[in-house]
Parts: C-alpha cells; structure tokens; sequence
C-alpha cells in the first residue's frame, strides 16, 4: 500500500515537472528561480488550507468553509489594524489563529455533537460566515492605505531568499508531516477515516477526531486570512470566493481519498503545487484565466477517476456488482 | 461519501393515522409556512397584496423546479452540487443560440438538451465510474461554469425573442405566472412518480440500502442515471425561466443556487443521507423559503444577509429536532 501510495506521488511529481519542462521550452523565463519562487509563494496559501483540508477528508468529513472562514478573519483583522495599528504582527496572528479555531470548532461541534452531515454543516456556515463579513464591514472594503505598515509588510518580508509567507507553509508541511505520521492524533485521524466501527472499538473516540480536524482546518484557514489580506493588502466580502473547490481539488489530486482513510501530506502538498504550477503558468502561455475554473474542474474530475482506479485494485472482490452498487 | 448505516430504532407500536398526521414534518413545516405569513402580513403594509404575492412566488418557484429532481437523488443517496452551473452553461447556449438567429423553440430545445448532457455526464461518472456524486458534482460544478466563463468572459448575451419572454414574465391568468402553474404541474408529476409508482419505491429502497435494492432486483446504476438525468433537465428547465425572466446571460447567473436548493430540500423533511422525504415536504418548504426571503426583502434587508438566515435555517432545521430528542433521551433516562 505505502508503495503504490509512493508511486502516486512519484507520478504526480513527474506530471508537475514535465508540465514546468513543457512551459520552459516555449517560455524559458517562467523556470527562472525568482519566478518559481513566485509561483511557490503564490501557492502557499493553497498549501497550508489543503493540508487542514486533507485532515478533515481523512476522517470522512469535508470542509467547504475554509475559504470563508479565511475571508472573515481576514476582514476582522483588516478592521483590528485599522482600529488599533500598534497590535504586533505576532499578536494579529495569534488572533488571526484564534478566530479560526473558533470557526472550525462550530463546524466540528455540529458534526460532533449533533452527527449533522459535515456537508450541511459547512455549506451553511458557508454562507453564514460570508453574511457576517458583510454585517460586520457593511459592504465596505479594507484598502492598502488604511492597513498599517508593519500589518503589511510582515508576510512579505524576506527571509534567506524567500517572503516570509513561503516560509509559513514550509514550516506548517513539515509540522504537519510529524502530527500526521508521528503523533496518536494522526494515527486517529486514519483509522476513524479507514473504518470508524474499528476506530471505535480501539478506544477512538470518532466524534472527537472529527472535531479535532475541524478544529486544525479552521486554525489554518485564519491563519490564512490574515496572510491573504496582509500580502494582497485588501479586504472585502468576497476574498478567496470559491477557493474551497480549489483547496478540495488540491486534495483530491493529491490522492486524498474523498471516502476517509487514505492520503498523506506530500500527496496534498503536491495537489496544491500541481494546481498552483497551471495556475501561474496560464497568464504566461497566454491562455485568458477565465480558463481557470474550467481547468480545475476538469482536473478534479480526472484526479479522482484516477484515485478510484488506482483503489479499487486493492484486494480480491468477490461481489464486484455489489460492491459497485455501494 | 460512503455513510455507515444509522442506527434506526423501531417504535413499539405506531400511532393513530391522524395523530402520527399531526406529528409529521410536513404539518410542522406548514404551521411554520402559516406563522411566516401571519408575520411578514404584520410586518409590512406591502405584504398583502395580490400582485406582491405573486411577484413573490418568482423567489422560489425556479429554485423548487430543481429541488424536487433533487429530492429524488438525495432519497436515493446522492447529491449533485452543479445544478447551478448547468444553469449557467444552458443559460449560454441559449444565449449563443441567438446569436445564430435562432428562435424560441430552438432555443428551447437547446437548453434543455445541454440540462440532460450535463446531467448525464454527472450520471456516467457516477454509475459508470462508480465514483463519489459528491467529489463529482463538485468538479462539473467548476467545469460547467468554468465553459460558460471560457464562452463569455466578462460579456454578457441579451436580445432574446419577444416570444421567449413568456416563459419567465408571462401570466396564464390575472396574477398566477407561468413559473407557478409550472411549479405546481412538477409537483405533482414529481409527487406522483415518487409516491405512486415502482420507481419511486425503488428510490426509497436505493437510498435505504443499495446492496439490498440491487439483489431485490433494481437495477441500481440505470435508477441512478435516470435521476441525474432529471436533475439535469430540471436545472435546464429552471435555467430558461431563470434567462427568460432576467433576459441576458451571465456567467455568473444563479451562483449559490446549489446551496438554497439543497436548503430547500433538506428543510422538506428529506433525510440528507437518504431514504427518506416527500414531496409534499418540498413544496411547502418551497414555500416557506420564498416567504422569508420575500418578507426580509420587504424590510429592506440585504441579499447577503438572507443568505445568513437560508444558512441558519439549513443547520437550524437538522439540528432542532436532534437536540430536542436528545433532550428527551436524556429526560427518559
């Protein structure tokens, strides 16, 4: 199993660098270092959602509000620093992931405690969490001139080379790879996805896993808010609209399976980069980014044709109509 | 996504038709559909007026078109979150149809039959596949989109036939609109092939245990397919009163339209995970959907935060009635 998930990693390597070979030929300054650091950096807040997203898929669950979750704390930070420009960029983090973690643990006590579908839960806190932005703004939006300096500058600074949001991501991946490989959390988070009867009977508790993955992706979709809203220096109702489809995309390409239980952080990371490598090359093989939605559907589709092919494969099956009928 | 059965406990003994009539969700949701309307009436001076009302139905009568093929598929234990973006891609092939200088019944034709490919590309990746609706739907929801985006970018088709704009703004008698009677002859034909007939049954059967409903006989995938279809064709329906009322094309025509759908559906009393619902249970959720967004919208309040009380209401409906028996279990024991 580890083996084929390997390959599948390998495999979507492969596809991310033949596609940036392809690009090179044609446009040979997209490989230049600067603008593949670009493009990571683009990338990154798409990394650090999927990976919160990939711990919500893991144990069945799915998160469609990340995108407005991040929106909100973007907006209630945006309003923070204009209210109280002192506040330390340290201190708008901390709230930035507090907030978060307040949202995600509303979407993992519904699933918790009242064992609502977390496909009615998200997609109505959604919107929820939109119409907020709203009440709270008025419709107005938060422009570069009224955040503060620092506010600003802080995800943007470099560091070693690279803006300091790049190394947010990096640095979340690798934390993320030890709680999801190192840590009983993690090992939880596979075995209520893989079969949530067993889980049970090993003294999981299912629920409370369920809340804990919320809770991470909810952590990383504030910390992502204030992220987005610092470095594109704006804050308005409909940041990130429809970035949810993008971060699951992310992770279905990634192998992530949409059924529980199987996925790991490279796959996820790679789905992300995947997308993020297509979605900054358009522009400079001159494809209009009207084309984007389009694209990402499509490869969601394909990626979890794919998936599905490459699970099903996995041991003998005896009712194979029955099976197909589930 | 794949559900482990619920754990359903079996009553003793059921009550009197008439009491276990009292206690359904349909009668609940009607004295709500009743308070909604004796309160938006006091609210607002504008409220009662026959043409106000009927204004009112366009709220909801599109959306419900879709609800009710929706219905069906989440009873059978399926979900398609790209109805609103069929809308969008028939919307724009009607809209490039013009431009062709087609007429109303090509237009017509047109729409519908993108609503049935769409829906029978959902169906074959899903039956065919065998893959999740739910990871599906979410990707043709980009994709069907993502065309009519690749179509038109930022522009926009109008000029639609006179004759085209009865389907949306026309009346068939003083204040009843087309949409209405058409909403009411869906109903009916939905409520009839769901309530009365062999597939409905078998509907109910797949979405209470599909292995179960595969080796009593049903041909499982082909009752899937036919369901997508429907769904399908119900958002193409929609999608033409929707652009005949509006009378231009957008790409972002009905965006979020998936959510008040499945809202409407799941505020009916249909079982989000499957085997259960009525259509009766829509219609009045229909209903109720409408009368809010109507009475918020006479009180002058934003779009955008309608959207907050359609959320509230979809998490709010599920969640009431397991905190209320969870509170009962608790008092019992």
């Amino acid at each position: 199993m580890t083996l084929l998930l390997k390959s599948r990693e390998a495999v979507l390597f492969g596809a991310i660098i033949a596609l940036i070979v392809v690009i090179s030929t044609r446009f040979p300054a997209f490989v230049a270092p600067s603008n593949l650091a670009n493009a990571f950096n683009d990338t990154a807040p798409l990394i650090i959602l999927a990976l919160g997203q990939m711990a919500v898929i893991l144990t069945r669950c799915i998160d469609l509000s990340v995108a407005a979750n991040l929106a909100l704390t973007g907006m209630v930070v945006a309003m923070l620093n204009t209210a109280a420009p002192w506040l330390p960029a340290p201190a708008i983090i901390m709230i930035a992931i507090g907030l978060g973690a307040v949202m995600g643990s509303i979407n993992g006590f519904f699933v918790w405690k009242m064992r609502i579908p977390p496909i009615v839960v998200t997609l109505g806190t959604m919107t929820i969490f939109r119409g907020v932005i709203f009440l709270i703004s008025g419709g107005e939006w938060i422009n570069a001139h009224e955040m503060g300096e620092n506010f600003k500058a802080f995800p943007r600074a470099i560091v070693l080379g690279l803006p300091v949001m790049s190394w947010i991501a990096i640095a979340i991946v690798a934390l993320f790879y030890l709680l999801i490989t190192r840590t009983p959390v993690g090992r939880a988070f596979f075995a209520v996805g893989g079969n949530p009867d067993a889980a049970v009977y090993t003294g999981i508790n299912v629920g409370r896993t369920q809340f804990i993955a919320f809770l991470l992706s909810g952590m990383l979709a504030g910390l992502t808010g204030y992220l987005w809203v610092a470095r594109y220096a704006v804050a308005y109702v409909d940041i990130a609209a429809g970035f949810e489809l993008e971060v699951v995309a992310a992770c279905v390409i990634g192998g992530i399976s949409i059924a529980g239980g199987i996925g790991s952080v490279g796959g996820a990371v790679l789905g992300a980069v995947f997308l993020g490598v297509i979605k900054n090359a358009l522009p400079v093989v001159n494809i209009s980014p009207f084309w984007q939605l389009a694209i990402s559907g499509s490869a969601i589709i394909i990626a979890v044709a794919f998936n599905a092919q490459t699970q099903r494969s996995k041991g003998r099956v005896i009712l194979k109509k029955a099976e197909h009928a589930t | 996504m794949s559900i482990t059965a619920t754990n359903r406990s079996i009553p003793d003994r059921l009550g009197s038709p008439a009491q276990r009539y009292l206690k359904s969700w349909e009668s609940l949701l009607l004295l709500v559909a009743v308070f909604v309307f004796l309160l938006n009436s006091l609210a607002s001076p504008y409220f009662l007026d026959a043409w106000n009302l009927s204004d009112a139905t366009f709220n909801f009568t599109e959306k419900a078109m879709i609800a009710f093929a929706m219905a069906l598929l989440i009873i059978s234990g399926e979900i398609d979150l790209s109805v609103a973006s069929i809308i969008a891609l028939a919307s724009t092939a009607m809209g490039a149809a013009i431009q062709f200088g087609a007429g109303t019944p090509e237009i017509v034709a047109i729409g519908l039959s993108v609503g049935l490919i769409c829906g029978a590309f959902n169906g074959a990746l899903v039956t065919g596949l065998g893959l999740p609706s739910i990871v599906v739907t979410i990707g043709t929801m980009s994709l069907f989109r993502g065309i009519s985006y690749i179509v038109l970018g930022d522009k926009a088709y109008t000029g639609y036939p006179a004759s085209f704009s009865f389907f949306g703004q026309g009346y068939v008698w003083w204040v009843i609109s087309f949409e209405l009677v058409l909403f009411f002859v869906l109903a009916i034909i939905y409520g009839v092939v769901l309530h009365k007939t062999n597939f409905g049954r078998a509907v109910f059967a797949i979405g209470n245990n599909p292995v179960g409903a595969m080796f009593s006989g049903i041909r499982v995938a082909r009752v899937k397919f036919i369901l997508f279809l429907s769904t399908g064709l119900m958002a193409s329906v929609a999608a033409i009163c929707l652009t005949s009322r509006l009378g231009s094309t957008r790409p972002s025509i009905a965006v979020g339209w998936e959510l008040e759908v499945v809202t409407m559906v799941v505020l009916g009393g249909v079982n989000i995970l499957g085997g259960s619902g009525s259509i009766p249970g829509v219609v009045i959720a229909a209903f109720v959907m409408g009368l809010v967004t109507f009475g918020l919208g006479l009180l002058n309040v934003p779009g955008i935060v309608m959207s907050i009380v359609i959320g509230m209401l979809l998490i709010g409906v599920i969640a009431l009635p397991r905190m209320w028996q969870q509170f009962a279990e608790k008092r019992s024991a």
